[in-house]
């Protein structure tokens, strides 16, 4: 392990031991929550309103600059001012002189991402104002004086007990402050006199309606209607992306926007505010006198737009889609690797969890995005989660990539060039390169099994793999097989002999040269049910350069298996592939990495074998041809990937039909996620995540059997659980009969 | 739907709403309106007289266009909204010259006094409504389910920086 995974190994532990309980149970509500709340609404329905919401946000990204146009003049024939900002030091000066020429010695402010990222308090501060935050969660906080850890919930990491302490030293009151109540009602006395008292008064902006220079406020406590309201001068603060055409635009977001953030249905209070309003403005120096003091002053609205770096973003093909983030925390809450350690370790100067490399590398820099983008594993669990359908793990991807572009050229780096296939430019860290290069690895380990496996298990050997490429040496290394799933497939003749559908398997990298067992089980499986099957000579998909962010070898790799395989679907057989990130790829990622049409006829001829076998089954093919059942028990882990594309049901209804007794693990991901899991700075990290899965398999083991659709799940089960984890197509096996 | 349009929310859907968000409603002829807010309110009551033609906050015990001390010394606010959305017990306040919005925040008791024909189905036609009211050019309104809470100190507490309770009372239609 190098000083610096040493560093980031020691601060994950850290933040695993102060603030896990804590964002575990409060994240996992939340996405639990989400959960139940799109169900309530109905799939259709809430699928509905994320289509229309991200054609919204397209077309007002596009649009932009006639937007920004629009929502000036409509601000200003309201009666209020737009100031676009460049970047943060212009957006804090005009705020500054806002509040100066009011006089303003009081800033009270609703909870603001935004206000978050040009470090707004401090530039106002240092102009001798005091500012209060009044979201509750924000307060604690700014109290703390320390930085959100949440999108959504600021201070998510805290426990009540946590709190009480914190506001028993800061605040010294007369009674404990000793439960939620109390604290609450603490906080509402003093921010509240706080409030009154205030010149000018700050919130964000969730939305801007261009047409009539309306804003929308999500909120829950109140606050940002008071902010708004009770102090004469009421600043918007928002980033450009924030804009919408109009009323009409936001109703789907008003849908999406709190049952993808905390699973409620609609917010405790929803401000569509058009400033200045009409409310009359409130005088407590005339605190006796009707019509609220009779204030005589006038409203004043001054709306700032932030660019700070989105016009650039808006012009980068990759980072855009971060421009429709409607920043609810849904990535962040339905993140295996956030539920543990919170954005504390997964997050930015301002933002955290999935999407915060997209604005952290936008906003900040791709230096910022470095520290904690290796976070996201690309399990993809984000991808449905995300109200606008922003493809977050590609993203992060991206970024990664330019990460990696960025190095200096090491000394490894002649020979490493020498060694591998890749397509990398000098640079791209030796680690990144040896997992990306997994299949190389495998090629040679595979040729030289069993020695290699011997050599590679040895102490020293992992003393020497720990050093130099940080793979952990608590973690079990792959075991090849000396004969691959397509040599052992190639002397066989093929046992059907009037076959129903021709398959093609597509030989993963993992399949044809470590899990060749559950290999040959789908080859047998499918031959029982009348498949002609052959097994093609193709390389990798491209999964483990992507993961490592080396996207040009993905790409070299996409068209290399693409070319292989397209030839099969045009002679009318179908692709069946055993490892679900590998099926993912050709759905999702080649879309990316592909033209259109390639990736369209390869997604449309491609199915998962537990996918395939059903649609047999359906299509009239015999079940009584795979071993029975008989009621036992399965516990089945499906894999993260192939939940997001909805293929875990197949898996579940193959066995159900076949008469087994299926218990299905409702955990995000089982927290190895691919190399992940291998990198020493990592380990706790992961074992934490599949801490989660074990207890729930735990208790089953004895009654019943544990299968698992992916490699990276069964090598995580089996260190958490027993070994002997299985394929589920290996259950289906007529050989294992 | 257009203003005065017919009346496609259901009374008893929005009460189940309500009650689901623990907030209590009483449905009311027109003519016991004043009655019913003297049994509702909390003294002191502070209020904004009603958006309707055909009733009013006049003869109610609470006080109109209060002073700041009143606001603050209030137990009860009383305020009327033209719109209410039956599957979420959503109201609409709006921001008003008669300062709706301050009567609606600083009690930690807050009645809303709605007819029952503004009631509407669900979101989507509480935004026809919406979009009709911006085309008028009435343009602030606050949709406000429930009480307001926080999670923020450990635990759901109700009544931060609005009311800790709502009290929902509909007006019947007259037949």
């Amino acid at each position: 392990m190098s000083d610096s995974q040493r560093t980031d190994a020691d601060r994950i532990r850290t933040l695993l031991a102060l603030e896990g309980d804590e964002i575990k149970a409060n994240t996992r509500l939340f996405n639990a929550d989400r959960y139940d709340a799109v169900k309530a609404v109905g799939e259709d329905v809430h699928e509905r309103n994320r289509t229309r919401a991200r054609e919204i946000k397209e077309d007002a990204i596009e649009r932009l600059p006639e937007l920004i146009h629009r929502t000036r003049n409509a601000v200003e024939e309201n009666g209020g001012t737009v100031y676009v900002a460049d970047d943060a030091a212009d957006a804090n000066r005009y705020i500054a002189e806002v509040a100066e020429a009011e006089a303003a010695e009081t800033v009270v402010k609703s909870k603001s991402m935004t206000t978050e990222e040009i470090d707004l308090n401090e530039a106002l501060e240092e102009g001798g104002l005091e500012i209060w935050e009044t979201d509750l969660g924000e307060f604690v906080i700014q109290v703390a004086e320390e930085a959100p850890s949440h999108i959504v919930g600021p201070s998510l990491h805290k426990s009540r007990e946590e709190i009480t302490e914190l506001f028993e030293r800061e605040f010294d009151p007369d009674e404990s402050l000793d439960s939620a109540q109390k604290l609450t009602a603490f906080a509402r006395e003093f921010l509240g006199d706080r409030i009154d008292n205030a010149e000018v008064g700050i919130t964000g902006a969730n939305f801007v309606m261009a047409e009539s220079g309306s804003i929308a406020l999500v909120t829950n406590e109140g606050n940002a209607r008071k902010c708004a309201s009770i102090p004469d001068t009421h600043v918007a603060v928002a980033g450009i992306e924030k804009i919408i055409p109009s009323v009409a635009e936001l109703e789907p977001f008003a849908e999406l926007i709190s049952r993808s953030a905390t699973g409620q249905e609609i917010p405790q209070y929803l401000s569509l505010l058009t400033p200045p309003v009409d409310t009359p403005t409130i005088d407590f120096n005339r605190a006796d006198e009707p019509g609220s003091g009779a204030g005589d002053e006038e409203r004043d609205f001054h709306l700032v737009l932030i660019d700070n770096g989105r016009r650039a973003m808006r012009q980068d093909d990759d980072l855009r889609e971060t421009l429709y983030c409607i920043r609810c925390g849904a990535c962040a809450n339905s993140c295996a690797n956030f539920q543990s350690v919170g954005g504390h370790a997964f997050g930015g100067e301002t933002y955290t969890g999935g999407i915060a490399t997209g604005w952290e590398a936008g906003i900040e820099g791709n230096d910022v995005a470095e520290e904690f983008n290796d976070l996201c594993t690309g399990c993809s669990r984000c991808v449905n989660a995300c109200p606008v359908k922003i493809d977050i793990p590609w993203i992060n991807t991206v970024v990664r990539d330019r990460i990696n572009r960025g190095k200096d050229p090491g000394f490894d780096d002649l020979l490493v060039d020498g060694l591998v296939p890749d397509e990398e430019e000098s640079g791209t860290p030796l680690r990144k390169r040896f997992f990306g290069n997994f299949e190389t690895v495998a090629k040679l380990g595979s040729a030289t099994a069993p020695l290699s496996n011997a050599v590679a298990s040895t102490g020293i050997a992992r003393k020497a793999m720990e050093s130099v490429l940080g793979i952990d040496a608590r973690r079990d290394l792959p075991a090849f097989e000396r004969t691959t799933l397509r040599d052992w497939a190639g002397e066989r003749k093929s046992r059907v002999a009037d076959p129903d559908r021709r398959v093609a398997l597509y030989p993963d990298v993992y399949t044809n040269y470590v899990q060749t067992e559950r290999g040959k089980a789908a080859v047998r499986v499918l031959e029982a049910l009348g498949c002609e099957v052959v097994v093609p000579d193709v390389g990798g998909s491209g999964r483990a350069p992507l993961s490592q962010g080396m996207i040009a070898t993905a790409e070299a790799k996409a068209a290399d298996a693409a070319s292989a395989l397209l030839p099969y679907v045009e002679e009318g057989y179908d692709v069946v592939v055993v490892e679900p990130s590998d099926l993912a790829m050709f759905r999702r990622e080649y879309e990316k990495l592909l033209p259109a049409e390639t990736q369209a006829q390869l997604d449309e001829g491609s199915y998962e074998v537990l996918e395939y076998v059903y649609g047999l089954l359906e299509n009239g093919a015999d079940a009584d041809a795979v071993p029975a059942g008989d009621g036992d028990g399965v516990a089945y882990h499906s894999h993260c990937q192939q939940r997001t594309l909805g293929l875990e049901t197949y898996t579940e209804t193959v066995l159900d039909r076949v008469g087994y007794d299926v218990l299905t693990s409702d955990v995000e991901c089982c927290g190895m996620a691919g190399s992940f899991g291998y990198k020493s700075e990592y380990y706790d990290l992961s074992m934490d995540v599949g801490e989660t899965l074990a207890e729930q398999f735990e208790p089953e083991v004895d009654d019943r059997t544990v299968v698992a659709s992916g490699t990276s799940c069964m090598e995580q089960l089996d260190a958490l659980l027993l070994p002997g984890t299985r394929h589920p197509v290996e259950l289906l096996d007529p050989a294992g009969r | 739907m257009s203003e005065g349009g017919a009346v496609t929310g259901s009374v008893t859907e929005f009460r189940q709403s309500l009650s689901d968000l623990d907030t209590p409603t009483t449905v009311v002829p027109p003519d016991e309106l004043g009655a019913t807010l003297a049994d509702v309110i909390e003294a002191p009551a502070v209020g904004a007289e009603l958006p309707f033609d055909d009733l009013s906050l006049a003869d109610a015990p609470v006080t109109l266009d209060p002073s700041p001390s009143q606001l603050r010394a209030a137990a009860t606010g009383v305020t009327g909204s033209r719109m209410g959305i039956a599957s979420l017990g959503t109201v609409a306040v709006e921001s008003r010259a008669d300062g709706d919005e301050f009567v609606g925040l600083y009690p930690s008791r807050h009645v809303v006094v709605i007819r029952a024909s503004d009631i509407r189905t669900d979101l989507s036609e509480a935004f026809d409504w919406l979009r009709a009211e911006f085309a008028a050019g009435r343009r602030s309104f606050v949709l406000a389910t429930g009480p307001s809470s926080t999670g923020d100190m450990g635990a759901l507490v109700q009544g931060v920086h609005g009311p800790e309770e709502v009290h929902i009372v509909i007006i019947r239609d007259n037949e």
